[in-house]
């Protein structure tokens, strides 16, 4: 089976990038990122060509915007320093400091919803990530294509409260029947 | 249809199968509904031994999260060890010793043989013969006496190092492990004419529980359950990893789908590890077991790995998140009897109950692994 023939499939059904990978360094060959209305039309194809499921699971990103913004602060900051610097030392007057740009409010921080799929046949480990606002963590279900996902899918729902919309019975599998959170979000405090 | 058979046909009552009960092996719970004798519908009720070893790993740095991995498959907890440093080995860019593979391999194979005599035995126990369990024992007191030797544990090991293993072996291991594989091959000839033709056995087995290829795929079971249906998979050939590639082995494969299917994966999987277990033993090099300068606290470079091995039971994979920092960012684990379990509600459709333990138990089944 061809990656390429795989990874154009994939982009033809508008996935958001779909990257090849180091095998040796990373353990899977392609990184799919699609939006989740595409998820079911990317797995479909990955059962066309005889993958098989793997896992199913979550991350949760809590943190990342503000980070990301304090980086490009840094960033931006470092830059205008370096600027300064380079003007002094031709003797220029340094240059007026640009306005710092207003920054609205952080973007939301995205749950990462993350499918391992492999193939008997050939090494291609193919992994699709989908991203979906904390506030309304909802992505479809693939049970109707894997029904091997079933448990993966209450699996995560468990963990992060990803709800998996269509699902045949979305109750907790591994926490008690009556459990009411999401230890692995990472404002989780027992 | 006349009103007698339409009431007949609901008259279904519902069968808890554990979490107490010896045939689910741990503390499993089935929830079924039963036909008279036969199974209308089964649902696995997991979690009675969840202790969110995923959590545990957020919370505690690279090297602290080891000893977890040994008690997840207690019975091949060498595997697991080796699937966790691999993936922060590849993480963190850290080269093996030689040395330090061909013990990792050798004593990961002595694991495993270990592991497949302990279901052997407990497997013909689920169906009624009890000396079986005796004999496998017997032979895997062996096993575990020479693990303890060189890893100071007899059950839920934890010996692999970042870099390395945590201890050389003695001068007593190799011989005593020369001896083992003698002793184990004159021995079975004699478990295939104890069991394997025993007539009684047989018509338990053959032809009995089901799995067809596709449903592997469809619910991703992977280890001697799919290599019982005709797919050639062991994740040793499949995507080489350690120094697997240097050995040679075969992968038996049937494809007769049924339990017995699985059964003679699992019997002739023992003299293939052994094979591996002798040629690493003959090929031993000298050297150190531990690389040199490994950071004492590590720092994987930001990003994802995964990296899976081959457990008695199947794959068994390990994502990795890091942040750069000295814990884990994200720690998936994924367990080869939680998939292998997962198509057993539809496998067991329509069967008798005693078929359906014997389908159950080929499945070889650990419950802390499931329940992680």
């Amino acid at each position: 089976m061809n990656r390429a023939a795989i990874k154009q499939k994939l982009a033809a059904i508008g996935a958001g990038s779909v990257s090849e990978t180091e095998y040796a360094r990373k353990g899977f060959a392609l990184d799919v990122q699609v939006a989740p209305e595409q998820l079911v039309a990317a797995v479909s194809a990955l059962d066309a060509e005889g993958f098989f499921i793997e896992a199913v699971t979550g991350v949760d990103w809590l943190g990342e915007q503000a980070a990301l913004r304090k980086e490009a602060e840094a960033k931006a900051a470092a830059e205008a320093k370096a600027k300064a610097e380079a003007a002094a030392a031709a003797g220029e007057e340094a240059p007026p400091a640009e306005p710092v740009a207003e920054q609205g409010e952080l973007p939301e921080d995205a749950l990462e919803a993350v499918y391992d799929f492999n193939h008997y046949e050939s090494l291609c480990r193919v992994t699709i990530r989908t991203r979906v606002p904390r506030s309304k963590p909802e992505v479809p279900t693939i049970t109707q294509i894997y029904p091997g996902a079933n448990w993966h899918e209450r699996e995560t729902h468990d963990f992060f409260g990803i709800t998996f919309v269509g699902h045949p019975y979305l109750e907790p599998l591994l926490l008690p029947e009556d459990a009411d959170y999401h230890p692995l979000l990472k404002d989780f405090r027992p | 249809m006349s009103a007698f058979a339409e009431s007949e046909a609901k008259e279904t009552f519902v069968l808890n199968l554990g979490p107490q009960h010896p045939a689910t092996h741990g503390v499993l719970r089935v929830k079924l509904t039963m036909d008279g004798e036969y199974i209308a519908e089964a649902e696995p009720v997991l979690g009675y031994i969840h202790r969110m070893h995923e959590k545990m790993g957020e919370n505690r740095t690279w090297a602290q999260f080891l000893p977890n991995t040994g008690r997840m498959d207690y019975l091949h907890a060498l595997a697991y060890n080796h699937g966790y440093v691999s993936v922060v080995e590849r993480a963190a860019g850290i080269e093996v010793p030689e040395r330090a593979e061909y013990l990792r391999v050798i004593t990961a194979e002595l694991n495993r043989v270990s592991s497949h005599l302990l279901w052997f035995g407990a497997f013909i126990l689920d169906l009624g013969g009890f000396s079986p369990l005796l004999y496998a024992f017997d032979d895997r007191e062996q096993i575990l006496d020479l693990l303890e030797s060189v890893t100071g544990s007899r059950l839920t090991y934890c010996y692999f190092r970042f870099g390395g293993v945590y201890n050389d072996i003695d001068d007593n291991f190799v011989p005593g492990t020369r001896a083992f594989i003698k002793r184990l091959r004159e021995r079975m000839p004699m478990y295939h004419n104890l069991v394997t033709k025993n007539i009684i056995l047989m018509k338990r087995l053959q032809e009995i529980g089901p799995i067809s290829a596709e449903m592997c795929r469809k619910y991703g079971a992977t280890g001697p359950v799919c290599r019982g249906s005709g797919i050639n998979f062991d994740v040793r050939k499949h995507e080489p990893y350690s120094i697997y590639p240097e050995f040679d082995f075969d992968v038996p494969v049937y494809d007769q789908c049924d339990s017995m299917a699985r059964y003679m994966v699992r019997m002739d999987e023992i003299e293939q590890s052994l094979r591996i277990i002798e040629q690493a033993l003959d090929k031993l090099p000298d050297g150190p077991v531990m690389a040199d300068k490994v950071p004492k606290i590590l720092k994987p470079a930001k990003g994802d790995y995964y990296h899976a091995v081959e457990t008695a039971r199947g794959s068994f994979g390990v994502r990795v998140v890091s942040d750069g920092s000295n814990t884990p960012y994200r720690l998936k684990l994924r367990s080869p009897t939680f998939s292998n379990l997962s198509l057993f509600g539809e496998a067991c459709q329509g069967m008798l109950l005693p078929d359906a333990l014997a389908l159950m138990g080929s499945l070889d089944l650990v419950i802390p692994e499931i329940d992680r």
